[in-house]
């Protein structure tokens, strides 16, 4: 089983949170990474050609993946590494559980196992899975330490913390860290930062086993490609005896220099920094000789739907180098956070790949829940047509009849109008002389018979007496009965 | 000013403008029509509103219901075949004639080559006349401060930032102010206002702050579902800024009350 989709129930997750004080005021905090991003583009004047580029090797990369695939596959072996085939969640975790159990060295079989942040890890559920067969997970990466010890899931793809205010982090710090001082103070964000690492610090020499994502597969070299900004994967995945790269299909591209470009739009368009601070190329086991590096390397390869997309019409959407650009700059995740997105993936890159992964039936709303108002895909390093995606998926719930019925009456009743002018220019003016007439002369209306949920929060401009049609057509008659006399 | 409707046939040097007034200003403001055709007529066409047309077809096309937005683009292209151009005072529907109806109709081989030819032809107004007919300033007088909304689907499937700028400046008395997040989304979204009406109010509540923040008499757009998104949201706020589609200035056509305001000398029932 896959993390539990929650998506059904965006509409009343979405409405909590805008009533939410401490999920606005954090996500207001959080608002800078889009102006970052935005500087840090105007600094390349070829960030648009590095854009094209990036889409066409992605796409390149897709329409040849089987063939990437096995080369990279070939290569990591040829290395040391060892390569599982994982095709859905429930396969990826048990091959893991069974590396995590054979390398355990706590009592009972029990495994300690650091992480280093990892979406894919996230989507098949892998924490719950190892705490469930008893080893103990620690998450190494800042955000995502916070939030296990909320207990709570990730909001956002590279700021999984997004949601959480500095105050709510001091109390999970005091509840949490109870052999320090209690009576310490956190003067500022750098305080709580300083804190955790001395926490963490303490825990990297004494794990079994190391589980990091990927952000890239190297299929010229059999390398994995790490981005962080906090070093937390290289000690995750270099300490332990045994690292564990778990990665879904589409993270592999053909060659180094290929890295190198999804590099120069990856950093910029997530954080606005030209590089992260950490980017590691990790490769195979320790070798004799090395001074340091896991003596077992195995790279867990993740399907869990991709395939499909690649054959359907979602395809682009695999081009996709979880940046987080699409969200940051989304007016709607803006407004709500992405815990009300229901599942791991949040903003408009989310609107998409949900309903895919979980379903459109209980992912509906996702692509419902969007304006078009374009941003995403203005921002989109790989320029992913995300709109137009989520319109897709709009047609196969369309289709499928899984659109409420009363919205789907209306848009038949208005269909059959729209057909047929006369009719509906006859309707139109009796219906906006009758609009007209209930809005007494006050130009707007406070409510409307079928509208409340336009007049809930805004009044309606009440329509003319007339329709445009209507007075054009008044205008032209009296025009030409003046041009004959 | 109400220009009065050309009968005439064109006269050979003056292209024939099919205005497609858009259902939204067909129903609810009938001025930017009006206004519309005096720029146009102004810029030297001959324009005509030809009775056959309803709508676009856009809510059927975000709706997902490809089938129902095919069957009204085929209507809309027969209706709007036998013009030079065709003109909508809208960014959103402007961009659904031109870039949509070769996505609605990509599976229809009969139909696809006379889509492509009307959105040849299909301009959104404001670009209509500056990029197209050449104009260069407009013969109006405003005397306040305004600010401009960026619409969507005009911003980023039409290429419209300079152009309705450019044209504002020509206004006499006029001062534009930009208010920040311009290009951010309003909250319209057609039917997303009424579907998801909380994020849609908070999307509207962010634009109503940044207008009011600039102090502007007038916020300006050129896209009616914005402007009555904005004008209802500002008028139950009680915020005295008023709101009118871009036209509406251009044309000098502001006898008639701004977006949601009483008609003037109208009598009103409580």
């Amino acid at each position: 089983m896959t993390a539990e989709p929650k998506s059904s129930q965006f509409k009343s997750a979405a409405s909590e949170a805008l009533q939410n004080p401490r999920l606005q005021a954090a996500m207001k905090a959080s608002g800078g990474l889009a102006v970052r991003r935005a500087a840090a583009i105007a600094e390349i004047p070829e960030f648009e050609a590095i854009r094209d580029a990036g889409r066409d090797l992605k796409n390149h990369t897709l329409a040849n993946l089987d063939a990437y695939l096995l080369a990279f596959e070939e290569k990591a072996l040829e290395s040391g590494a060892k390569v599982h085939w994982a095709a859905d969640a429930e396969e990826a975790r048990a091959i893991i559980l069974k590396i995590v159990g054979r390398h355990a060295k706590g009592p009972e079989g029990k495994a300690r196992v650091n992480k280093g942040k990892s979406m894919i890890s996230e989507e098949i559920g892998l924490n719950s899975a190892l705490e469930a067969a008893g080893h103990h997970v620690l998450e190494t990466d800042l955000g995502e330490y916070i939030i296990q010890l909320r207990g709570e899931p990730p909001s956002h793809i590279i700021a999984p913390a997004a949601h959480v205010s500095k105050p709510d982090v001091e109390a999970d710090f005091r509840a949490a860290h109870t052999h320090l001082d209690p009576e310490r103070t956190f003067p500022d964000a750098a305080s709580l930062v300083h804190e955790a690492r001395h926490v963490l610090r303490e825990q990297y020499f004494g794990a079994d086993v190391g589980i990091t994502g990927a952000n890239m597969l190297i299929a010229e070299t059999g390398q994995g490609v790490i981005v962080t900004n906090e070093g937390n994967g290289d000690l995750s995945q270099i300490l332990p005896d045994v690292h564990i790269a778990v990665a879904s299909l589409e993270k592999v591209i053909p060659t180094l220099d290929d890295a190198s470009t999804i590099l120069r739009l990856l950093a910029r368009s997530a954080t606005g920094q030209s590089l992260s601070s950490y980017t590691t190329f990790y490769k195979g086991a320790r070798r004799q000789g090395d001074l340091d590096g896991p003596k077992e390397m195995h790279f867990v390869l993740l399907d869990n739907g991709r395939s499909e997309m690649l054959a359907g019409e979602f395809r682009e959407m695999l081009r996709c180098i979880r940046c987080g650009a699409c969200m940051n700059n989304c007016p709607v995740y803006r407004a709500v956070g992405g815990h009300s997105y229901g599942w791991v993936y949040v903003g408009p890159m989310g609107s998409v790949l949900t309903p895919n992964f979980v379903g459109i039936k209980e992912g509906r709303h996702l692509p419902n829940a969007s304006t078009f108002c374009g941003r995403c895909q203005e921002v989109c390093p790989v320029r992913i047509p995300l709109p137009g995606l989520m319109r897709k998926l709009r047609e196969a719930e369309f289709e499928q009849k899984l659109s409420p019925q009363t919205a789907r009456y209306g848009l038949g009743v208005w269909r059959w109008f729209a057909k047929r002018p006369a009719l509906y220019h006859r309707m139109s003016s009796i219906g906006m002389r009758a609009l007209n007439w209930l809005s007494g002369g006050h130009g707007r209306l406070k409510r409307l018979p079928f509208g409340g949920g336009w007049t809930a929060h805004r009044d309606f401009p009440a329509p003319a007496k007339r329709t445009f049609m209507a007075e054009w057509k008044a205008r032209k008659a009296a025009k030409s009965q003046g041009d004959d006399q | 000013m109400q220009p009065a409707p050309s009968a005439e046939p064109a006269a050979p040097n003056r292209p024939k403008v099919g205005l497609f007034a858009t259902c939204l200003v067909d129903l609810f403001r009938p001025n930017v029509g009006f206004a519309a055709v005096e720029l146009l007529e102004a810029a030297g066409c001959d324009v005509d509103a030809p009775e056959g047309q309803t709508c676009c077809g856009q809510p059927a096309w975000n709706s997902g219901d490809r089938k129902g937005a095919a069957e009204v683009a085929r209507r809309m292209i027969e209706v709007f075949e036998p013009y030079d151009y065709v003109v909508l005072p809208s960014g959103s529907c402007g961009a659904t004639v031109k870039k949509d109806y070769v996505e609605i109709l990509r599976d229809d081989s009969d139909w696809l080559p006379r889509a492509q030819a009307l959105s040849d032809k299909t301009f959104e107004l404001i670009t209509f006349l500056t990029e197209i007919r050449g104009v260069e300033g407009v013969n109006a007088q405003f005397d306040g401060v305004v600010t401009y909304h960026d619409s969507c689907s005009g911003l980023r499937s039409l290429g419209v930032k300079d152009q309705p700028r450019q044209l504002l400046s020509s206004v006499d008395g006029l001062r534009l102010r930009e208010m920040e997040d311009a290009e951010v989304c309003c909250g319209f979204g057609g039917t997303f206002c009424v579907k998801y009406p909380d994020i849609s109010n908070r999307m509207v509540s962010n634009k109503t702050d940044n207008i009011a923040a600039t102090s502007a008499d007038l916020v300006l757009a050129g896209d009616l579902g914005c402007l009555m998104n904005m004008a209802g949201k500002l008028s139950r706020q009680g915020r005295p800024v008023k709101a009118r589609h871009v036209a509406e200035i251009l044309a000098g056509m502001t006898d008639e009350p701004a977006i949601g305001e009483p008609q003037r000398g109208s009598e009103k029932r409580k």
